[in-house]
């Protein structure tokens, strides 16, 4: 390393060679190592030779957004010391079935890899990767120092590869298993910890429906003093919850199991003690099934709340109203729409702190029984909640005028994803396509880094996106636009737009190709039933050789026609592990 | 750019091909991303064209006497019929509801705009103030893949919630309803069913039949034209215990169990949801269904 690191001088220029005398490079690199930004530490390595292998020593972090970018052969010569890798791996409309079977992104081949030329993992984050069993082994024998596995949204794994984790990595400090496409068998794998082991901080297990034998799970508790995160699934009850958190008042994250049990005075009075006793709980999620009999038991510990996730719990809108009373420092809220406009209102009354907010639907395709949110509840917290910054919203109707008053009152939204439900719905008053609405967003928030558009929608919306929206970085499209200009504006407007995903827009060839220069600036663009043809993209292929374009073709559709187009930028070249659907052009 | 007529005429092409295809493809699933074959001109002659033959023996054109529009669908039928002077415009059934909803279906090849513009246009304008609105919105997101953009996790987590909450709901102050989906093998979207307001099998059945029998009509009479009255409960239950369709339920263990066997109120508490299910698809359950008989006593 020392003799890498050294630079040669090759040029002696005596002004040059003085600042490099007085810079040696083993204080670069203490400098750089204290940056922890990817994007600042991009922006260091192109400053010159010196300065790129001094960051590429010190950078043991890394985020790859896109697996595909880079290959583990590149990544693991340019960075010798990596501890700690993100990946994100399928396009993210995988999350809604858009994506084939065997895709791809499986982390195998970077486990190898890191096996051998980083033995001293650490942390591994994976986001809509393919994860086996068997990779899961293997990351559990091959790295003696392993501390933190993430798992959000990934599949092809079963509670066996959990196990495997659990019994070998003698230094785990973070489990999270969250939202996966996991094979649940059985819920054994908690016990492979083994008695000796005491190092866990963070477990989450709410994915997992199993039951665990709640013996390990209390011992486990017990024995890792250093837990501060603990998220249990559905099959641990109210009684048994109690007896955790008696073990663990330290805890600062908790996901509760079931909240529907039969309790009596007594076991109702330990519970609310056990709740008060962990002063330190900022974020409350789980709640699977609540009943609101027993949500009072919660009350005190609400105080100093600042996210709470109720997404999983079908609460009506006066339960709902009752228990955020209690939640005055809240600052991020995951809802369910079932407590409608009229607990949304409570929210703008009680939580003025309030930053983040997503309200997801309880039952999308309920087609007789209306519940739900309308514009009334987002326009009510926007009154009370003048910090909002972050919103995620399904709705089932929306006006232009509502979402004017939103941004009137909330300017400084950097995510704004608003779903009306049911495609190309117009704004429900006037009838009118909601192009003014987003128009209102981009014109007024100019911190906006992501948008989702929905709702019936005219090429106007994107010519607005593509005039304010400057520092947008993500956007998702459905079911809108009118023609090929609507998408041209905004590859032409948005200077630092990422990710651009459009399904079911009549953007056609035109619109593909007016993009040309801009894919390599992007991570990726992802099209879905819109107007493009294989000949396009074979055009677009052939003139970007930086790019990987592939087309994923649907059994019975047309030749011609470019079904499901993904692009993104690579260094790697065109990928080899690619599933027949999926054609590399 | 010349590029653009040849598209179109792409899109004019293959109505005939497209027909065989999408015959047998009309019960949708979420993740059934299938249903892309269909061509939709911007008269929607060829969606409207398939429906006539598909699913009704009558002659394309004529109007199937006592055919009454249930609530809720006569919201498509009478759009496309403002919309389409040459198509025929008499289908104030049900079944013009799925053509513009196939435009929507991921994948589908057509002049989009013109599609979505002749949709949601119209949506906009029956879907204020009217309750029958609800009914058409949510069997549209029934066929869109994907849509609305939700993980399958959180999808499968709260419908199974909701089955549960449903099963609760006698528990429940003020809400003593037990909402069941009901399903039929070949309709375009589901329906829900309060199993609280029947007191019997017999109540159930002439419920389903009034719900499914714009679906049902194509099928039963042999003369190719439909009954006078629109299907008799008698004619149903025909249907439901001859050959063609069966009643069956998916049960709190999550089996599936032919309807009729278990006393009311068992079936009641024990029902998650409903799938009238074709004839040649249910052997096989009849055994399951006796031994579990045997099990529970």
């Amino acid at each position: 390393m020392e003799s890498e690191s050294k630079r040669k001088k090759e040029s002696p220029n005596t002004a040059e060679l003085a600042v490099t005398a007085s810079f040696p490079d083993e204080v670069l690199e203490i400098v750089l190592s204290l940056l922890t930004s990817h994007r600042d530490r991009s922006s260091v390595s192109l400053v010159c030779k010196d300065w790129y292998r001094a960051e590429r020593w010190s950078r043991t972090q890394v985020f790859i957004g896109n697996c595909y970018s880079v290959s583990p052969e590149i990544l693991t010569r340019r960075f010798p010391n990596i501890r700690s890798v993100t990946l994100k791996g399928k396009p993210r409309f995988s999350d809604f079935n858009l994506v084939p079977p065997n895709w791809g992104a499986d982390i195998h081949a970077w486990l190898v890899a890191f096996a051998v030329k980083y033995p001293f993992l650490e942390e591994l984050r994976l986001k809509r990767m393919a994860v086996s069993d068997e990779s899961l082994e293997f990351l559990a024998s091959n790295f003696p120092n392993f501390k933190l596995l993430s798992l959000l949204s990934c599949d092809g794994f079963s509670t066996d590869g959990l196990a495997a984790i659990a019994t070998h990595c003698k230094n785990l400090t973070e489990l999270d298993i969250q939202e996966n496409g996991i094979e649940d068998s059985s819920g054994s794998w908690l016990s492979c910890f083994p008695e000796s082991f005491t190092s866990l901080e963070v477990l989450n297990f709410a994915n997992l429906t199993s039951e665990v034998n709640t013996d390990a799970l209390e011992r486990l508790v017990s024995r890792c003093k250093s837990l501060k995160v603990l998220k249990v699934n559905k099959s641990i009850s109210l009684e048994q919850l109690q007896r955790l958190l008696v073990r663990a008042p330290q805890l600062e994250e908790l996901g509760t199991g079931s909240f529907l049990q039969d309790l009596t005075a007594r076991p109702y009075a330990d519970l609310e003690s056990a709740f008060n006793n962990c002063k330190n709980i900022h974020t409350l999620s789980g709640l699977w099934e609540a009943v609101p009999l027993y949500l009072p038991a919660l009350y005190n510990s609400c105080a100093n709340l600042t996210f709470l996730n109720l997404s999983y719990t079908a609460l009506q809108s006066g339960e709902f109203a009752k228990l955020v009373v209690h939640c005055p420092r809240l600052r991020r809220l995951w809802v369910l729409d079932t407590v409608e406009d009229k607990g949304l209102e409570a929210v703008g009354s009680n939580c003025p702190l309030l930053e983040e907010l997503r309200v997801f639907p309880a039952d999308p395709f309920d087609e007789e029984i209306i519940h739900g949110v309308t514009e009334e509840g987002f326009v009510a917290v926007s009154f009370g909640c003048r910090r909002l910054h972050y919103v995620l919203y399904f709705c089932r109707q929306m006006t232009n005028a509502a979402v004017a008053t939103i941004v009137q009152n909330c300017p400084n939204f950097t995510h704004f994803r608003l779903c009306i439900m049911t495609p190309g719905l117009p704004d429900y008053l006037t009838n009118e396509p909601m192009d003014e609405a987003f128009g209102a967003v981009v014109k007024t928030c100019s911190k906006l880094q992501r948008l989702s558009v929905s709702g019936l929608l005219t090429d106007l919306t994107f010519e607005y996106i593509g005039k304010y929206a400057k520092n947008l970085e993500t956007l998702s499209v459905a079911f809108a636009g009118r023609s090929d200009r609507g998408m041209q504006c905004v590859l032409e407007g948005c200077p630092k737009l990422r990710k651009l995903e459009i399904r079911d827009c009549p953007f056609g060839n035109e619109a593909l190709l007016s993009g040309l220069e801009k894919y390599e600036s992007m991570r990726s663009l992802w099209m879905s039933a819109c107007n493009v043809t294989m000949n396009a993209c074979r055009r677009l292929a052939k003139q970007m050789p930086r790019l990987n374009v592939e087309v994923m073709k649907e059994d019975g559709s047309d030749d011609s026609q470019a079904d499901k187009v993904y692009i993104y930028r690579t260094v790697a070249g065109p990928r080899r592990d690619a599933p027949p659907s999926v054609l590399t052009l | 750019m010349s590029t653009t007529p040849l598209e179109h005429d792409y899109i004019g092409l293959s109505e005939s091909s497209s027909v065989p295809r999408s015959s047998d493809k009309l019960s949708y699933s979420s993740s059934s991303s299938s249903c892309t074959e269909e061509n939709y001109t911007s008269s929607n002659k060829a969606c409207l064209n398939f429906k006539e033959t598909e699913l009704r023996l009558g002659l394309p054109g004529s109007q199937s006497p006592g055919r009454k529009p249930s609530h809720g669908l006569s919201l498509f039928g009478k759009d496309i019929e403002n919309n389409n002077s040459n198509s025929n415009s008499n289908n104030t059934n049900g079944y013009a509801a799925p053509s513009p909803l196939k435009s929507l279906v991921s994948g589908a090849k057509r002049g989009f705009s013109d599609a979505l513009d002749g949709v949601s246009r119209n949506w906009g304008l029956s879907i204020n103030g009217k309750p029958d609105a609800e009914l058409g919105k949510g069997a549209v997101l029934a066929q869109v893949v994907g849509w609305p953009p939700i993980r399958s996790f959180r999808k499968n987590t709260m419908a199974s919630n909701l089955v549960k909450n449903n099963d609760a709901a006698e528990g429940k102050s003020g809400s003593g309803c037990l909402y069941v989906k009901v399903s039929m093998d070949g309709a375009p979207y589901l329906r829900k069913v309060d199993l609280k307001i029947y007191s019997n099998y017999m109540e159930l059945s002439s419920a389903l039949e009034k719900m499914f029998s714009c679906f049902t009509i194509g099928q039963c009479d042999s003369h190719g034209l439909p009954g006078q009255d629109g299907l008799s409960e008698s004619r149903l239950m025909d249907l439901l215990h001859g050959s063609e369709y069966v009643l069956t339920y998916e049960d709190k263990d999550g089996d599936w169990m032919l309807v009729g066997d278990v006393p009311w109120d068992m079936f009641t508490e024990t029902c998650r949801r409903l799938r009238i299910m074709k004839g040649s698809e249910a052997i096989g359950l009849a055994p399951r269904a006796m031994e579990k008989c045997k099990n529970r006593t």
